[in-house]
């Protein structure tokens, strides 16, 4: 009923490619962009903004960008929190030798850094493949980490190793720093995310997005037709360090306001793939899913015992939390294989026949 | 069928709604304390104590006082694991509760502090750091907001190495000597490093950083490292596993365990019990006593304890981390009870609670009357010192309990004071602070 497409003729070319070709997506979407935009600032106190939909965001680019380089184009890849601490340091870096410079560019800028080394890491990738190349992405999550926790230039000599966010205005409007509303950082994230989700979108239905599937599925035979591999591989390296490098960036400057390596660990690298996998291999709007789920399902989860009046100790709480959150991970596994987006995706089929189906 | 999907759908909007509207149920005469703490995860060992020990405290004082001055101190506890993001979601969820909103924070943790220190000066909440924390925010010229006292990582380095002259027979007498300081890889364990650093120039000993990850399990390489550099003291600052680990690995190669001393944060039961015997003679920084022997203690087992409403075990009372979150509280309570005399018994605002920390006088005969006489050290907090320049003991482990074996020894200073000053100023213009003039301060 809702999804009854009758009476939609595709008449263009065109029209027949749009990235959502049944006009309720559209309309769907295009209502949802413009609610997040506007709904959560107006609503919304600050806890929600700040530690919720604002990581929610984070995180969900820097899914975005692992998706590119594991969902799409096959390659495992377990250095993301490694490329978002190159990301974070960078824009730290950048922001206090040019001051001037607008903190948006500073977030492209510590982006294209990211890119240059994920890119260098991805050399290894023309010769190694699947589980022996998450070792060799581990490395790179290991070395950038001790990278930046030995060399103090990084942290411009703090003696805490600590990169803290200046106050940085983006026209008069505070973005970073301790005096920029809650509301104003929100803003930023969502409309970085909007843009580089839709950045992706696009990039995954073109020529780019086609290379990296035929690489995905089958390797040998991509090059048999005309895919180069080590330019298609290389070239996933980089947009997803770009994507994870400004997500790194976020974290730093929208999110946490000041961090430390410890921020970057190997478990931020496992927690953006589980994003991934859980949310769907593959899919862009997947890596939201698997974003909201991960970062918001704990938060629920420990905001249901004050909800009903339940007066747990804080520790059996967590204990709790960590145990439904695992079980609903493996519970959801086991009912959908290929994530969340799938879900979806079965979702919208048995809509779009609702309700006569066959 | 209906019915079930509308049902759902109220469930569902009431579960997102929820979190938003249960902000702020007003009482009236209360304070309220968000408590950061982690009683799971790698760092439990070192939370769990510290957490009983400031709950135990603040329960005393709503039992056998009603409060503070009668307005009872209300409390929540939040599970940060001793992570960052997680630190800063508990902030956030719990800075607007109470009738007033928090009115001070106990992050216990260097690295939540570091994420704390910009936001509380907006929000208007006091950080209370006692004993860790950023070292140049005890200069409270630059960070009106956060306090750091009886004493800092600096102080304590400072009174560490004088505790190694003394032993050594002087302070001239540590040129040539080698000391390794092993420290977490992390905010707090870098801490002390250039007050070391500055002193190892001043005086001559030959030191040498050895940094441990997180979470400190593994520390074979660093132990490999102190058997080749062969020191005559090692220093630590380490937290939560990484302790026992290190005493152990002490113990295993035979080092002299009455050369090797634990930062305050490195010196609980905890962290010996598990070498054993090994560990007799480690010992360890503190600024306070270990023990149950103070007159805090039978309060708290008579008001507490015995009514069943102690926050851990009976026999766990005494541990030096618990004491600590005893001496905790009672700071807090104090700090809170001197905002009072100014602005009267009510529930205050972090503003105000703010000067009452400022103005901070706790006496010798104050200590007495709380029932810790010679269980800690006064203190006198301005506003230009958010420190209180306290001093240090050193206790000792003798298979069974530890023992205090020095006497309060007070840090260097001179050394530490101008450090401080000059970090304030680095520190306080990162986040584009302006100094404020204290003699302005009333």
């Amino acid at each position: 009923m809702i999804y009854r497409e009758a009476g939609q003729f595709k008449m263009t070319y065109a029209s027949d490619q749009a990235i959502f070709p049944i006009v309720q997506d559209r309309w769907l979407v295009a209502i949802g962009i413009v609610a997040a935009f506007v709904v959560p600032p107006l609503v919304a106190n600050e806890y929600w903004l700040q530690a919720v939909l604002i990581p929610f965001l984070v995180y969900a680019l820097a899914a975005i960008g692992l998706n590119l380089l594991t969902g799409y184009a096959g390659q495992l890849s377990l250095g993301t929190g490694g490329f978002m601490a190159v990301g974070g340091y960078a824009a730290f870096k950048l922001t206090m030798a040019f001051p001037w410079l607008d903190i948006i560019v500073v977030f492209l800028l510590s982006g294209v850094i990211a890119a240059g080394v994920g890119l260098v890491f991805g050399i290894p990738s023309l010769r190694i493949k699947g589980f022996y190349l998450a070792v060799a992405t581990l490395a790179a999550q290991f070395f950038l980490v001790w990278l930046f926790n030995k060399v103090p230039w990084f942290v411009n000599y703090a003696s805490s190793g600590t990169i803290t966010a200046p106050n940085r205005a983006v026209a008069g409007l505070m973005v970073t720093g301790p005096n920029a509303t809650a509301q104003t950082r929100y803003v930023v994230a969502l409309a970085l995310v909007a843009v580089f989700a839709l950045v992706a979108k696009n990039l995954v239905r073109g020529r780019v997005g086609r290379s990296w599937m035929a690489i995905r599925d089958r390797d040998i035979a991509a090059e048999i037709i005309g895919v180069r591999p080590l330019q298609t591989k290389l070239l996933a390296f980089g947009i997803s360090s770009f994507y994870c490098g400004v997500a790194g960036a976020e974290l730093v400057f929208l999110y946490l306001g000041s961090a430390e390596t410890l921020a970057f660990d190997i478990t931020l690298s496992f927690l953006v793939l589980f994003m991934v996998i859980i949310g769907g291999l593959g899919s862009v709007l997947g890596s939201f899913l698997g974003a909201g789920f991960i970062v918001l399902v704990p938060i629920f989860l420990t905001n249901v015992p004050h909800l009903i009046g339940l007066p747990l100790p804080v520790a059996l709480q967590k204990q709790m939390e960590l145990m439904v959150f695992g079980g609903l991970i493996i519970f959801f596994l086991i009912v959908e294989p290929l994530g969340l987006a799938r879900l979806w995706q079965i979702t919208k089929e048995k809509l779009r026949l609702w309700p006569f189906p066959h | 069928m209906r019915s079930r999907t509308i049902l759902i759908g109220v469930l569902a909007a009431a579960l997102l709604a929820g979190p938003m509207l249960a902000t702020g149920w007003a009482q009236p005469k209360e304070v309220f304390i968000p408590l950061l703490v982690y009683r799971t995860g790698a760092y439990a060992p070192s939370g769990i104590p510290i957490a009983n020990g400031f709950v135990d405290y603040f329960t005393l004082l709503n039992e056998r006082d009603g409060g503070i001055n009668g307005v009872k101190v209300t409390w929540e506890e939040c599970e940060t694991q001793y992570d960052t993001k997680q630190g800063v979601e508990c902030y956030e969820r719990l800075k607007g509760k109470g009738p007033t909103g928090a009115v001070l924070v106990n992050p216990y943790s260097t690295g939540i502090t570091y994420q704390l220190i910009p936001k509380a000066a907006v929000d208007k909440v006091v950080i209370f750091s006692m004993g860790y924390g950023m070292t140049a925010a005890a200069d409270g010229r630059w960070f009106p907001w956060v306090f750091s006292f009886p004493t800092t990582y600096w102080s304590q380095a400072s009174a560490v190495v004088k505790y190694i002259g003394q032993q050594e027979g002087g302070l001239d007498k540590l040129k040539g000597k080698k000391i390794v300081h092993i420290f977490h890889n992390s905010p707090y364990g870098k801490e002390a490093n250039p007050t070391l650093e500055t002193l190892a120039r001043q005086l001559g000993f030959e030191l040498t950083l050895l940094a441990v990850d997180h979470p400190g399990q593994e520390q074979k390489s660093t132990w490999l490292q102190i058997r080749r550099i062969n020191p005559d003291w090692i220093f630590m600052s380490g937290w939560g596993v990484m302790n026992q680990v290190a005493v152990k690995e002490a113990a295993a190669i035979g080092f002299k365990m009455d050369h090797f001393i634990g930062n305050w944060w490195s010196a609980n039961d905890s962290d010996v019990v598990a070498a054993g015997d090994g560990a007799k003679g480690y010992k360890g920084a503190t600024f306070h006593a270990p023990g149950t022997g103070f007159k805090v203690h039978q309060e708290l087992v008579k008001n507490v304890y015995d009514k069943g409403k102690g926050a851990g075990k009976k026999e766990d009372m005494g541990a030096p981390l618990y004491n600590r979150g005893i001496v905790n509280a009672m700071l807090a309570a104090e700090g809170i009870r001197t905002a009072m005399t100014k602005y009267g018994n009510k529930a205050l605002t972090g503003e105000q609670v703010r000067w009452g920390f400022e103005n901070l006088n706790l006496t010798e005969q104050r200590l007495d009357q709380i029932g810790m006489k010679g269980f800690t050290h006064p203190i006198k907090v301005t506003c230009e010192d958010h420190e209180g320049n306290g001093p240090v003991l050193i206790q000792q482990w003798d298979g069974k309990k530890w023992n205090i074996v020095s006497d309060w020894i007070t840090p260097m200073r001179d050394v530490v004071r101008p450090a401080i000053e000059a970090a304030a100023v680095q520190e306080g213009q990162k986040l584009s602070y302006t100094k404020r003039d204290c003699s302005k301060e009333k």
